[in-house]
């Protein structure tokens, strides 16, 4: 053995552990506002993470057992879980999730060698391949007009059955961000859109609430040091800046900065997504241009593109130009300042 | 108040230092053997003075300083010279070297001593008094301290450092020695300080050790001289030389560079010490403070013969059952020792007697996730994890482009790692490897010289053979006139190009072969030194005979 001969008690299933335990504020928030079915999500997207790491752990001829514990596929998991639509069926959350694990992590060589956020390719993965049920969100308790239970949630996610008489229209609409989009293009300002009941005081109804748990659980994780202020102050404060470009030079075309903070997956994406050391910059001034440029795409990703939220595109792209900006914002090395 | 400075990253291990404070610093009684390396510091070992069978005092030198970097070495005791032999020194692999067996003799009978007049000494001579005298760093790299007590090109210093940070967990015997010899240590700055003209004296000491900092504020109070006594703050690796510095100045330590290049120099509380017991009583290196702690049942810092055997050492402690090893040095730099059977030297501040309990063996090792705790607590600001990287595929080159070798293997990146890898085991691996392909190219390149010379040489050859030809056919021709333009170029080898060129391959493959040949006469048994001796001897011999023949 040589030294040091002393090390700190921490490890990668702790730092995991953290990070679900940040999510769960915002799991509440989220039961409580579209019903208990995201519970079920989370079970099976869990599920299925596990399962597909030790299937491919084992066909890699790894030790099975370390990389199951050290939490990192449940993590990828529950992202997923939590990007989906609230009812999403049971098929996209296993195809979503089993392509993360299996392509966009295990392939490229299991923990710490993905170049891009499993969470985000799966993600990606169903967006462009099943658009429509990765586009029908439940309305929140409060605005539907018929409730579902339990049961029947559970009914509709793995059977595609709903009671009789009630019908999936009357269950969903489109996302907030979703909805403004749709508005702008039937020619409305933004007022006009925000108008609607299914917006709140900041973002969309219900969803904004979730949005405030994500910013609680990133508190916590910038408090216990499993992620620095850097990358979700630089997205922040990009998606503040641009939006804000935009909303001071047509008001009623863009809407405001706040809108799009408590929008969409701003919170989850600013703690939670773009924070992942590994798909993500090591260095400090690294960290800022990474955040601050997945700001910027994912606000002309939601303004200019064709798709109703853009924090995930924009992590991948961002993902892409890691290793370029880790190689040109090297901090000086002790002793070597200007030199 | 001073303001202070802080340098980057660093870590907060558990300390572990209040178990070793309890007791004063002990006199650790003689064993039945000393076992004394020749070699106890940075730079060429000493070579040795003495053979078996000779009897010894106290303080006796008993190795001469070889070379530039060096220094002497003393018998820490009197008594009987047994043998001259290999045995295995404080070094990670087990290395053995070359030591001096000593039957110590109970008496402790000094050799004759007395204070060095240093007013009168011109400061090269009290330099080279202390390079007799042994005194090197003992804040654990023991390099030669005369080669550091020049104040260079400058003529003066701006700012000398004297280190008492001590940072390391468990280590203590530099705190204990403050508290204890605090007017020594001030003695002994103030002969440094004398040495280097610097203008200002710093003392750092980490805020964890109020007693000694007291200590050395009333001894600083009661001597003549102006020192600042500045509490630092407590965060490993505080006591680097150049965190140190940076902490007490906001003066960064070029990379490659020594403090004297900016106009300091940073010394150790304890080489201080050795450096007044030198002057005022003649007193060579002959023992030092070092802390016993760990899994014993009593941790104290002793005052130590150097070469003691670490078994005889950590005995008086009083190890406890279940200990498993002994490090020496700090837990986050030191190294586990193969064996008991080891000497403590010069540069042995700490014995730490281990156990699984208090060093569990670390769990397997994780892929690196880049969450970048390495980089956060990295003091030379460096990106661990990339280096990381880079040792593993055995890229040198690029880990060199990431300034590798500033990296100062204080274990902070290791100690931080969620993943448990052994990061910096692969950074001695990759400079390592670095080192040994610069050997291998120096070989290279020895060779090719040669080889060029030796193909000129022959060349040259020849092509006198053919001009000696040339003429003896031209004299044959004609008797009355030889070439008069080869008579020239014969008579003046300095007009000749070709003569030029091969007396300046002659020049260079001397100078290459004075600066790069291996001295392949270090770390030899007696026997082989003797028989060295032997043949010199005789050459010396033959080369008097030889001139003598031919000079009368």
């Amino acid at each position: 053995m040589s030294s040091p001969h002393l090390a700190m008690a921490s490890s990668v299933s702790v730092i995991m552990g953290k990070v679900m335990l940040a999510l769960i504020p915002a799991i509440a928030a989220y039961v409580y506002v579209f019903g208990p079915a995201i519970l079920a999500t989370l079970a099976l997207a869990s599920l299925t993470a596990l399962v597909s790491e030790a299937i491919m752990l084992k066909l890699r001829g790894v030790p099975v057992q370390p990389f199951l514990m050290d939490g990192s596929a449940l993590v990828t998991g529950w992202l997923l879980a939590l990007s989906v639509p609230p009812l999403a069926p049971w098929w996209l959350v296993v195809i979503g999730t089993a392509f993360a694990i299996m392509v966009a992590k295990q392939l490229y060589g299991g923990l710490g060698n993905n170049i891009f956020n499993p969470a985000m390719v799966g993600y990606a993965v169903l967006i462009v391949s099943f658009p429509v049920p990765m586009t029908q969100w439940l309305a929140p308790e409060t605005l539907a007009a018929q409730h579902l239970d339990l049961g029947q949630q559970l009914a509709y996610m793995l059977l595609g059955s709903l009671p009789e008489g009630i019908r999936l229209d009357a269950l969903t609409m489109a996302s907030p961000l979703d909805t403004l989009k749709s508005q702008l293009q039937l020619q409305h300002t933004v007022r006009e859109a925000l108008a609607l009941p299914i917006f709140g005081s900041v973002g969309g109804k219900g969803t904004e609430l979730v949005a405030a748990a994500y910013l609680a659980g990133g508190a916590y994780l910038l408090q216990q040091r499993v992620i620095t202020w850097h990358v979700p102050a630089a997205f922040l404060g990009g998606l503040v800046a641009i939006s804000a470009l935009f909303y001071g030079a047509d008001a009623d075309r863009y809407a405001a900065p706040w809108f799009h903070l408590a929008s969409g997956a701003s919170l989850i994406g600013a703690f939670f997504i773009l924070t992942d050391p590994v798909t993500g910059p090591t260095t400090p001034k690294g960290k800022l241009l990474f955040g601050a440029g997945a700001g910027l795409l994912t606000y002309l990703i939601r303004a200019f593109g064709g798709y109703p939220d853009g924090v995930a595109f924009a992590c991948l792209l961002m993902n892409l130009c890691v290793p370029l900006i880790d190689m040109y914002t090297q901090p000086p090395v002790f002793g070597k300042k200007g030199g | 108040m001073r303001k202070l400075h802080r340098f980057h990253g660093g870590v907060h291990p558990p300390d572990r230092k209040a178990e070793s404070t309890r007791l004063p610093i002990a006199r650790a009684p003689l064993p039945r053997r000393l076992v004394v390396p020749l070699h106890q510091h940075l730079g060429h070992g000493a070579k040795p003075l003495v053979q078996a069978g000779d009897r010894v005092l106290k303080g006796q030198m008993i190795g001469r300083a070889e070379g530039y970097v060096s220094a002497a070495i003393h018998a820490p005791t009197s008594g009987t010279v047994r043998a001259l032999e290999m045995h295995p020194v404080p070094h990670p692999s087990g290395l053995s070297d070359l030591c001096v067996m000593l039957e110590p003799d109970g008496e402790e009978r000094w050799v004759e001593r007395g204070p060095l007049d240093y007013a009168n000494l011109d400061p090269q001579a009290l330099r080279l008094k202390l390079r007799d005298a042994g005194v090197v760093g003992l804040g654990g790299a023991a390099f030669p301290s005369y080669v550091k007590l020049s104040p260079g090109a400058r003529q003066r210093l701006s700012t000398l450092v004297i280190n008492g940070a001590e940072c390391e967990p468990y280590i203590t015997c530099d705190d204990m020695l403050m508290r204890e010899r605090a007017d020594e240590i001030v003695q002994g700055v103030r002969l440094i300080r004398l040495m280097l003209h610097a203008e200002e004296v710093l003392i750092g000491i980490e805020d964890n050790k109020p007693e000694a900092i007291a200590a050395l504020r009333n001894a600083v109070k009661r001597g003549t001289l102006r020192m600042d006594v500045v509490p630092v703050p407590t965060v490993y690796p505080g006591g680097g030389e150049r965190q140190l510095i940076k902490v007490l100045t906001g003066a960064e330590v070029p990379s490659g560079k020594r403090p004297v290049d900016i106009g300091m120099a940073c010394f150790n509380v304890h080489t201080a010490y050795t450096v007044h017991r030198a002057v005022a009583f003649g007193e060579p290196v002959v023992s030092r403070v070092v802390t016993v702690a760990g899994n014993v049942l009593a941790p104290r810092n002793y005052e130590v013969p150097l070469g003691m055997r670490v078994a005889d050492l950590a005995a008086l402690a009083s190890p406890l059952a279940d200990t498993s090893g002994y490090l020496m040095g700090g837990p986050m730099m030191g190294f586990e020792l193969p064996s008991a059977d080891i000497p403590v030297v010069k540069a042995s501040n700490c014995i730490i007697a281990k156990s699984q309990a208090l060093f569990p063996a670390p769990p397997p090792a994780m892929p690196c996730i880049r969450c970048g705790r390495c980089a956060q607590a990295c003091p030379a600001q460096l990106q661990p994890m990339d280096l990381f990287w880079f040792a593993r595929a055995r890229n040198f080159g690029k880990a060199q482009e990431y300034s590798l070798f500033d990296c100062i293997e204080c274990g902070c990146c290791s100690f931080v790692c969620p993943s448990h890898i052994p990061l910096v085991q692969y950074y001695r691996f990759a400079k390592g490897e670095i080192w040994a392909k610069e050997r291998e190219r120096k070989a290279a390149d020895l060779a090719r010289s040669r080889h060029e010379f030796r193909q000129l040489r022959i060349e040259r050859d020849k092509q006198e053979r053919l001009e000696k030809l040339a003429r003896k056919t031209a004299a044959a021709r004609s008797h009355a006139a030889p070439a008069p333009a080869m008579q020239e170029a014969a008579a003046n080898p300095a007009d000749d190009p070709r003569k030029a060129a091969i007396e300046a391959a002659i020049e260079r493959a001397r100078t290459q072969k004075a600066t790069i040949t291996p001295r392949n006469v270090d770390n030899l048994t007696p026997e082989k030194q003797a028989e060295i001796a032997r043949i010199e001897e005789r050459r010396k011999k033959i080369r008097e005979m030889a001139r003598d023949r031919i000079e009368p």
